[in-house]
């Protein structure tokens, strides 16, 4: 009983004592990273964790921001809603005050919801969300949120983009359309209907297919269908998986159409591609890609495929971090309410070159968009991708000014 | 238009015989030992990734001899040192076990090979279209799957009604306990059967891996389906599994095919159903979008018509 007791008090010391001699002097701003890490959308989940983290590494080993140092934790929501909120609360729980988080709108529906209520029962303890991908308009427009900022242009920006491009493709003629079925699906293909309606007005939309969300493991019936309709040109905004099986089956059955994407430089797209071999016919609207001429951009993405043996997906990330680590210094804090005012119409230099800003009426971030071709490369183009011999060749660029659309936002800001 | 009958009925038919091979070993052991295999998908998928394993190590074919192999060993192992001791305490149990055999597999594939998509790869000589039916290209390495399954159906169909072995285990299925009394190893045919079972689901898996997606969610993805195979089909029947794996292969591809809804049907009567109107969702709702649903709506049916299923022997 004696020894019981004496061992207990030494015990106790101990570890009193290892608690007082204290984490590391600086504190630390986690950052809850809440996306897909296995399933179909696995691909796309952990190259956004690595790029965050790499990010974060880089922040802090320039001194961090505001006195902190930034980390990054990866939280499996297999792009489901209800997942995500339970991974969300967890990481509140675990000291998390930013969620980052970007596949998978109906994820960052609940989220945005979900911040909203959590800051609202909670002003002590204020959670921030970054999104990096979740495009559904809806969410800078009737569920936009004060504590909600979103670095990717929404699905009518690129939309926009994208059907200015085809309006000068004569040989367009048949449109088949083909999306995944939930809200950032439909909301491609209502833009497409009403984009092509207004700019090709001769375009005829021959397809409108809608299919379940990273579930379809073979598309040949798709394919067959898309081959049936006599289309000439495909618009898809489907991503990880979706995309890859797409182009595989197509690549099977030898069909030939010039595809119009979102997304089809994500991770596996361009292996895809490259095997079902279609050299610039598949076209894509994005923020950047490796081969943008600027010097900045070009040897950050030269150190990031060294260290990380694979290109960046994401240059929005890199805006993000960089924008939130300017916030961060600007407040002289961690706090989100303070880094949130401070976002909110902030001007950057942006990755690949270019001014953009955050609008302060929805929180979109807004920036030059390019439009890119895949195929093989020539001496103005140092990158390929995924080590296929192809990349992504510049076709278009348009201006931040050009790219503004305008919102219906009513935001409720806290006093 | 024929164009899309014609592919839509290859595709369906070869994703009827892929049901099939998993479906004839789900089959065979349920009509032995009365067990649910809730595991199967996950031998299903283990025969994919050692597959892919060994294709790596020593090339595809031999990966497609040895994995199916090592895999029924694993079942056997299985049978033997965790089902046999469960199987006193009823069928519940049996079919918990199984359950929990599957999360476990889930979790030992995500440590050993990683939650993305595995790099399994169609071998060089299959890599080419087979031949081309109107404009589309019919791959090699389906036509290739098409007759695996073809042959392993006839093999199975003759091993079960020309050799002895196949004899005893069809007597098994209806009647184990007479069977055990004439003196036959009772267990030992078990064990066997629950091994070719998983081995005819890994053979599944090794060939569909390189078609179809190699990562750790394979098993989830087709393991309902497999339930809804075994049960059209008739508990007990190989021949029900057959013609269930091949109509559940068509009816989704041929669906998909299919953009009719609920409104076209009204409209083609003279009622306009727009976006706004009242259920709008249901209506306008297009048999393309519910097409990969469709199979479970087959299965409700037959329970509620004829549980017994098309071919079934046994009431269970």
């Amino acid at each position: 009983m004696r020894c019981a007791f004496a061992f207990k008090t030494l015990a106790f010391v101990t570890v009193t004592l290892a608690g007082l001699a204290g984490p590391a002097a600086s504190e630390t701003l986690k950052i809850a990273f809440i996306d897909p890490l296995s399933g179909g959308a696995a691909s796309t989940g952990e190259a956004g964790l690595k790029t965050f983290q790499y990010l974060a590494e880089q922040i802090n080993a320039k001194g961090g921001a505001a006195g902190m140092k930034l980390e990054v934790t990866g939280y499996d929501n297999k792009v489901n809603p209800q997942e995500s909120l339970v991974q969300a609360q967890k990481a509140i729980d675990a000291g998390s005050r930013i969620i980052i988080q970007g596949n998978g709108s109906a994820v960052a529906a609940a989220l945005t919801d979900f911040v909203a209520k959590h800051n609202e029962r909670n002003p002590d303890k204020t959670v921030l969300y970054l999104n990096y991908a979740a495009i559904d308009p809806v969410l800078t427009n009737e569920k936009c949120n004060y504590w909600h900022f979103r670095w990717d242009a929404s699905v009518d920006i690129k939309m926009a983009a994208l059907t200015n491009y085809m309006k000068g493709r004569a040989n367009i003629k048949k449109v088949y359309l083909i999306n995944q079925d939930y809200s950032f699906g439909r909301s491609v293909r209502d833009e497409a209907k009403k984009m092509l309606a207004a700019k090709r007005p001769d375009v005829q939309i021959v397809g409108d297919e809608l299919h379940p969300l990273q579930k379809i493991t073979d598309f040949s019936p798709y394919i067959a269908k898309i081959k049936a309709s006599g289309a000439d040109s495909v618009i898809t905004g489907n991503w990880a998986q979706d995309f890859a099986l797409l182009i595989k089956a197509a690549a099977d059955a030898g069909l030939q159409v010039d595809w119009y994407t979102y997304y089809a430089g994500g991770t596996g797209g361009p292996t895809a591609l490259r095997q079902a071999n279609v050299p610039d016919r598949v076209f894509q609207v994005t923020e950047g890609i490796a081969n943008v001429d600027h010097a900045a951009s070009r040897t950050f993405e030269t150190e990031f495929r060294n260290k990380m043996g694979a290109g960046l997906i994401y240059p929005r990330a890199v805006n993000l971090m960089h924008m939130l680590a300017a916030a961060m210094t600007e407040a002289k804090s961690g706090e989100p309410a303070k880094i949130a005012a401070k976002l909110e119409g902030m001007k950057a230099e942006v990755f690949n070159g270019g001014q953009g800003f955050m609008r302060a009426d929805d929180h979109q971030f807004f920036q030059p968009m390019y439009i890119s071709a895949f195929g093989p490369l020539t001496a103005k183009e140092p990158f390929d991708e995924e080590k296929t011999g192809w990349g992504w060749k510049v076709l278009g660029r348009v201006d931040t000014q050009d790219t503004v659309v305008p919102t219906s936002c009513k935001m409720q800001r806290p006093s | 238009m024929l164009e899309l009958i014609v592919v839509s009925t290859l595709n369906g038919v070869l994703f009827g015989m892929l049901l099939f091979l998993m479906a004839s070993g789900l089959t065979l052991i349920f009509s032995m030992m009365g067990v649910l295999n809730f595991a199967h998908a996950s031998f299903y998928m283990l025969g994919a990734f050692f597959g892919f394993q060994l294709s790596r190590w020593t090339g595809f074919w031999p990966g497609l001899v040895l994995a199916p192999l090592l895999v029924g060993a694993l079942g056997a192992l299985v049978e033997r040192y965790g089902l046999r001791h469960v199987h006193r305490h009823g069928h519940v149990a049996e079919l918990l076990f199984t359950f929990g055999l599957a999360y476990v597999v889930e979790e030992v594939v995500q440590m050993i090979w990683g939650k993305l998509p595995a790099d399994y790869r169609v071998p060089e000589a299959l890599d080419f279209a087979a031949f081309t039916v109107f404009s589309t290209n019919y791959p090699a390495y389906k036509m290739f799957m098409l007759l695996i399954a073809i042959g392993i159906f006839v093999v199975l169909f003759a091993v079960l009604t020309r050799t002895r072995a196949g004899l005893i285990i069809q007597a098994a299925l209806s009647r184990p306990d007479m069977v055990a009394m004439l003196g036959h190893n009772v267990p030992r045919v078990f064990m066997l059967a629950f091994g070719c079972g998983t081995g005819l689901a890994a053979l599944a898996g090794v060939i569909a891996g390189p078609a179809l997606v190699t990562q750790s969610n394979m098993a989830a993805l087709l393991g309902p389906i497999l339930f809804v195979v075994v049960v059209v089909g008739g508990l007990g029947s190989l021949a029900g599994a057959f013609i269930a794996s091949l109509l559940i292969g068509l009816v989704q591809t041929f669906a998909v095919a299919l953009d009719v809804s609920l409104a076209d049907v009204f409209g083609a009567v003279g009622i306009t159903l727009g976006p706004d109107s009242f259920l709008a969702d249901i209506w306008r709702v297009t048999i393309a979008q519910v097409a990969p649903i469709l199979p479970y709506l087959l299965l409700v049916l037959m329970l509620i018509f004829r549980p017994r299923g098309l071919l079934g022997t046994r009431d269970s």
